[in-house]
């Protein structure tokens, strides 16, 4: 394949333009790095490269003929495979199985037979050097040896044409400059498109970059003729200036206190292992690290949702550990959780009755366990303006709204409690810009209100901005804490893989 | 998305449910002989030509409203029962063994009593389901089914036994029905020379009670969030284990008083094959009813026709009464076909799609709008 | 009857009360190893009863007698496979929830089984069943071949479904892409298999087997047809799915547990030990809610996606 071009490919979902006339080409041994803010449309663009969407309009042409791709299987025909974000490997099955999902010729006769499969897997992973085991099993994986193994398998299938969907999302800044080392020297012999929202990796590995902004094309040049601060500015429509702690302020007594806290996990793995941390009153902690080391677990410990072995949690002096989530809320723990959509609120009532998903039993809202609801609808009222909540009506089902204005009704909720602690996992994770400013904004303000924050965020960015003071979490622990005037990026990410200073 | 294109495509796609529905019914009737369309005319209208027949409609609605109220609790707070009709019976019996326990009380004492037992047989039983999937996760459709045939046996084996009538041993004909119940336990008629009793006032006062319950008290709040999003109403702080067991008991509830209901109303004593299908009707009802009280009335009401008529084209056509449940089972499938297609924003975007490639429907005004599904 | 005849009566009868929920769950295990759980089994198995019956009946005199209970199976398969493919439209096409389509096509087939059957038949009429066949040699071991080599041909291709079974799903392509479809959809999506595709078989053959599950109980077992002849069978197949971790190992091992039961309910009544009939009768639904609450969650080796329908452009 000598180039690709998209050509005026356009993509509407339910309520929203993803796709606007987009073009944009590519061609052999370039790296094209797919630049915008979060919901600008990139990952949906590369969906219907890789044959996973259909274009409502515009077309696709390999080496200026038109093509379809009805299915990943016309993509990998022509030599188009991708990596997406959430890795696309069956769990239960071994790596060669999972190439062999995928290698047509295997799929002819009666008998299965992997050594085709685990032939290929040898052969690309030696030869790009990308070291993978065919017969392990991938959830005994690393989050970084299963993109591996993604790699691998999309190359074993004929990718010509490879595309990352933020590559670099999971993992530490050491195994991040790792990759994009790996990926320069396959440059030479594949293309590449990459999408990204970090434009330091943008700037390190492409060779062109083309940039979305609401689903369309607003740039289209070589990485090299512009600075980061152009393609930011480039990428949001205006200056990028995202709010900043900047006060040194005082800060009061803890109000939370972790200390020798050990849970479990999932699979019965110790999660946490004697972790210690303090939250004071007007600070906001950060906690840096990779994920899947710990921070779930600490958050759902944090709000009674897992079982705490041993150790204490003390919120405002009470011990709240093993406690019911109903009395950790009461004793003013808020929590933004995770996944918006299923933990943050319900999406099958309406946005009023979420608003009080908290609080509908207290003498504020019902009376003899029976609903009020006039004061239900003016707290919804109330909320909506402060919090710009947009919704054509607050009695429409919360699940219908866009993600940045579930975070708003979520975070309406809990502010709206005053809680004397926030946590926050990661709550501007794939919100666009204003929103995401909407959001530090309130946090800021919450700090200002002496309640303690501790937040838990995959950006690094992110928390240098807002800290106070910087937690990492590796393995379970608290390996350090910095203060966030003094952290710098190389010293995180050497404390977030696990490397102790000195 | 064009407010006009949303009633259209939800029309379309109702209507061709209940064509197919009706589709594969008459594909039944078609293989046993019968025409369709007489079969269904009958069905209709048989019922509604005379005041008995009217009356009788009602009958069968009674107990099919309160089956259907307990059913959309339950439903509601993502709890799955389908064990109604072995509530239904345990309730028939728990009422009726206290009747007859307590032949001398006066009326007004003994008949709420009789009724209060049936409701909390039929919520033990359900409670048994509800404490195992709370407990021990484990899947309450499974579960209620096999209590079903469980209770179906347990029914049998009392009618049979410690609970026959005396006479039927004493004539040694052994149909197995228990002993009359004292007149003090009955329901009065409504309409002399009909079997439509007070039953039926009841049931429509526990439709609106169930309304209030479900969207004014904080209970029902709790069982709606623990049904609409598990998660999040567990992060709430919401016991969404103890909600959903609440809500199967008052599924149970209801099942066992609709059990309480038909004997003290309708047939005087527990006999064999009293709940005939009100149990699985009763899901149907729900389901057709939207889960709502304000629906599940017409629902019920509608749903009584259709027994009452299959019992008469049984009579008049030989078609025989099973096929009622042919009819439940094709318009379960319907109904949840369509409402998916209905609620699935997916489906209709590529419905939208698919019209616009064929010329028949303009492309959108605005490319993008603030989200709302 | 001393006790040791009691239980060597009950082992015996053991295997072959174990073929029509064996068969039943084997298919059941395709559907949801796949991902789809069919409720609707039972009313599968009851169409498979009665269209199996019905040609074993009507050509029993005459000139293609000898043909009529294969005849009879044959079209119970078509029977099941169809209603799988109904229910296929309905769960994966239309992603309707699988709990409830399932208990509507419960209704439908075992309403339809009814309806025919009055229409047709209408009343308690036999059929010859399959004769026996013992395997020379090894069903004269004492004991033991009494128990597992002295049965009619279709008890021994049930049991060889087993290890077929096991064989298609871990050793063949199909199985793999199963698998797949069942764990992670849109990761078999994305390497090009047909989500919709695989489900459609693997419910389609989980019909099919259904059915086949459904004539054995009427042309071999009881050899007669009655509206209660399945009798939640269908359901108790699915839980066994549950039970046996989705391996058809387990699922034969816990059919021949619930067969026991019913047997010994049977030996009960025959032996004359006193115990009421009806109670005996609820032997094997108790024991499957014992079970189910006895059985660990683990559902990590299973089929994760299962009960969940699956939407490409479902914005993830």
């Amino acid at each position: 394949m000598r180039s690709l071009a998209l050509e005026d490919v356009t993509k509407r979902f339910p309520g929203v333009l993803a796709c606007d006339r987009v073009s944009l080409t590519v061609r052999r041994g370039e790296a094209l790095a797919l630049v915008g803010e979060n919901g600008a449309g990139k990952s949906t663009l590369m969906n219907i490269l890789a044959g996973l969407y259909q274009p409502d309009e515009g077309r696709i042409l390999v080496d200026g003929e038109p093509v379809h791709f009805r299915t990943p299987a016309d993509a990998y025909a022509r030599g188009v495979g991708m990596v997406h974000q959430n890795f696309m490997l069956v769990p239960t099955m071994t790596v060669a199985e999972n190439v062999a999902l995928g290698l047509r010729s295997l799929h002819r006769g009666f008998k299965l037979d992997l050594r085709e499969a685990r032939r290929r897997v040898k052969e690309v992973s030696e030869h790009h050097e990308l070291p993978v085991n065919p017969d392990a099993f991938v959830w005994q994986l690393s989050v970084g040896e299963q993109q591996r193994v993604e790699i691998v398998k999309t190359l074993c299938l004929g990718a010509r044409l490879l595309i990352l969907d933020e590559p670099t999302s999971a993992l530490t800044p050491q195994e991040t400059d790792d990759l994009l080392s790996r990926l320069k020297r396959m440059a030479s012999e594949l293309s590449i498109i990459f999408i990204s929202h970090k434009l330091a990796e943008v700037k390190a590995l492409s060779d062109r970059v083309t940039i979305l902004r609401h689903g369309a094309v607003v740039f289209n040049g070589a990485t090299t003729h512009h600075s980061t601060g152009e393609l930011a500015a480039l990428m949001t429509g205006r200056e990028v200036v995202l709010p900043r702690n900047e006060s040194s302020g005082t800060q009061g007594k803890p109000v939370l206190e972790v200390r020798a806290l050990r849970v479990r996990g999932e699979r019965g793995h110790r999660a946490l292992d004697g972790l210690d941390l303090t939250v004071r009153a007007g600070e906001i902690v950060g906690l840096a690290g990779v994920s899947g080391n710990g921070q779930r677990e600490l958050a759902d410990a944090l709000a009674g949702l897992r079982h705490v072995e041993s150790g204490s949690i003390l919120l405002d002096g009470e011990e709240i550990a093993g406690r019911s989530p109903r009395a950790i809320i009461e004793r003013g723990m808020g929590y933004v959780p995770e996944d918006r959509h299923d933990e943050g609120i319900v999406p099958g009532l309406s946005v009023v009755e979420n608003l009080v998903l908290k609080d509908f039993a207290s003498p504020r809202f019902s009376r003899a366990g029976l609903l009020d609801l006039q004061a239900m609808a003016r707290n919804a009222a109330a909320l909506r303006e402060r919090f710009d909540i947009r919704c054509s009506s607050t009695a429409v089902a919360a699940g219908t709204l866009s993600g940045g204005n579930i975070q708003k009704v979520i975070l309406a909720r809990e502010l709206a409690r005053a809680p004397k602690a926030l946590v926050a996992v990661y709550p501007t994770r794939g919100v666009d810009m204003g929103a995401a400013e909407f959001i530090h904004e309130q946090l800021l303000a919450l700090r200002a209100q002496s309640a303690g924050v501790l937040l838990v965020s995959e950006e690094l960015e992110e928390i240098m901005n807002l800290s106070d003071r910087i937690a990492v979490i590796y393995r379970g622990r608290i390996v350090a804490v910095v203060p966030a005037r003094d952290a710098t990026r190389e010293q995180l990410g050497l404390l977030m893989a696990g490397v102790a200073h000195g | 998305m064009d407010r006009r294109f949303r009633l259209a495509y939800a029309g379309a796609v109702i209507s061709t449910a209940a064509l197919a529905a009706a589709a594969t019914g008459a594909l039944v009737l078609g293989a046993i002989g019968a025409s369709p369309w007489a079969t269904y005319a009958v069905i209709l209208t048989g019922p509604l030509k005379d005041l008995f027949g009217a009356t009788e409609v009602l009958v069968r609605a009674v107990p099919l409203i309160l089956v259907a109220l307990g059913i959309a609790i339950s439903f509601r707070s993502g709890i799955l029962n389908i064990g109604a009709e072995g509530q239904i019976q345990i309730g028939i019996l728990a009422s009726s063994a206290v009747a007859l326990a307590l032949p001398r009380l006066p009326g007004a004492v003994l008949l709420p009593l009789c009724l209060m037992a049936g409701a909390a047989g039929g919520a033990l039983w359900a409670g048994i389901a509800g404490v195992l999937r709370a407990r021990l996760d484990v899947n309450e459709i499974l579960s209620t089914v096999m209590l079903n045939y469980i209770a179906a046996q347990l029914y049998t084996f009392l009618l049979r036994g410690p609970m026959i009538d005396p006479d039927e041993l004493m004539t040694g004909s052994g149909t197995p029905q228990s002993m009359r119940l004292p007149k003090a336990a009955w329901l009065s008629r409504l309409v002399p020379g009909t079997r439509l009793h007070t039953g039926l006032l009841l049931a429509l006062v526990l439709a609106v009670l169930v309304w209030l319950l479900l969207w004014r008290t904080t209970l029902g709040y709790r069982m709606r969030a623990a049904g609409a999003g598990r998660k999040a109403a567990r992060y709430a702080g919401i016991d969404v284990k103890r909600s959903v067991l609440v809500a199967m008991l008052f599924a149970g509830a209801f099942a066992g008083l609709a059990g309480a209901v038909e004997v003290s109303g309708v047939h005087h004593r527990a006999i064999e094959a009293i709940s005939s299908g009100y149990g699985f009707s009763g899901i149907v009802v729900a389901l057709f009813g939207g889960l709502h009280p304000a629906g599940i009335v017409p629902a019920a009401v509608f749903f009584g026709l259709l027994l009452v008529g299959a019992d008469m084209t049984q009579r008049s056509a030989g078609v025989p009464a099973n096929m009622i449940l042919v009819l439940q089972g094709v318009i379960i499938l319907a109904i949840v076909s369509a409402r998916m297609y209905v609620a699935n924003p997916y489906a209709r975007e590529r419905a939208a799609r698919a019209l616009r490639r064929l010329g028949l429907l303009a492309a959108p005004a605005s490319p993008g709008e603030v989200s709302e599904g | 009857m001393t006790a040791g005849q009691m239980i060597f009566d009950t082992l015996s009868l053991g295997v072959p009360f174990s073929v029509a929920l064996l068969l039943a769950a084997l298919g059941e295990n395709f559907n949801q190893r796949a991902g789809v759980f069919n409720l609707g089994c039972d009313g599968i198995m009851s169409m498979g009863a009665f269209l199996g019956f019905l040609p074993a009946y009507a050509l029993r005199t005459g000139a293609l007698a000898p043909w009529s209970t294969a005849a009879g199976f044959a079209l119970a398969a078509v029977a099941g496979a169809a209603l799988g493919l109904l229910f296929a439209l309905v769960t994966v096409t239309f992603r309707a929830p699988q709990g409830i389509a399932g208990i509507g096509l419960q209704m439908l087939g075992w309403g339809t089984a009814g309806t025919l059957f009055r229409h047709f038949i209408g009343g308690v009429t036999g059929v010859e069943g399959v004769a026996p066949w013992p395997i020379p040699g090894l069903s004269r071991i004492p004991y033991l071949g009494g128990i597992l080599f002295d049965h009619n041909p279709v008890v021994y291709l049930a049991l060889l479904a087993v290890p077929a079974s096991w064989l298609l799903l871990y050793h063949t392509p199909w199985g793999l892409r199963v698998r797949a479809v069942g764990t992670h959809p849109r990761a078999a999506d994305t390497m090009g298999i047909a989500v919709t595709r695989v489900r459609y078989q693997a419910l389609v053959l989980g019909g099919a087997m259904a059915g086949l599950g459904g004539a054995y109980l009427s042309l071999c077992q009881a050899k007669m047809f009655a509206d209660d002849l399945v009798a939640g069978r269908g359901f108790i197949a699915v839980a066994l799915v549950y039970f046996g971790r989705w391996s058809p190992w387990g699922i034969f091992a816990g059919a021949l547990l619930f067969s026991l039961a019913q047997a010994l309910q049977l030996s009960i009544q025959v032996g004359g030990i006193k115990f009421p009939y009806e109670f005996a009768v609820m032997l094997p639904y108790v024991l499957v809610i014992v079970v189910l609450a006895l059985a660990r969650r683990s559902r990590q080796l299973g089929p994760t996606a299962l009960g969940k329908p699956y939407d490409r452009e479902m914005r993830i």
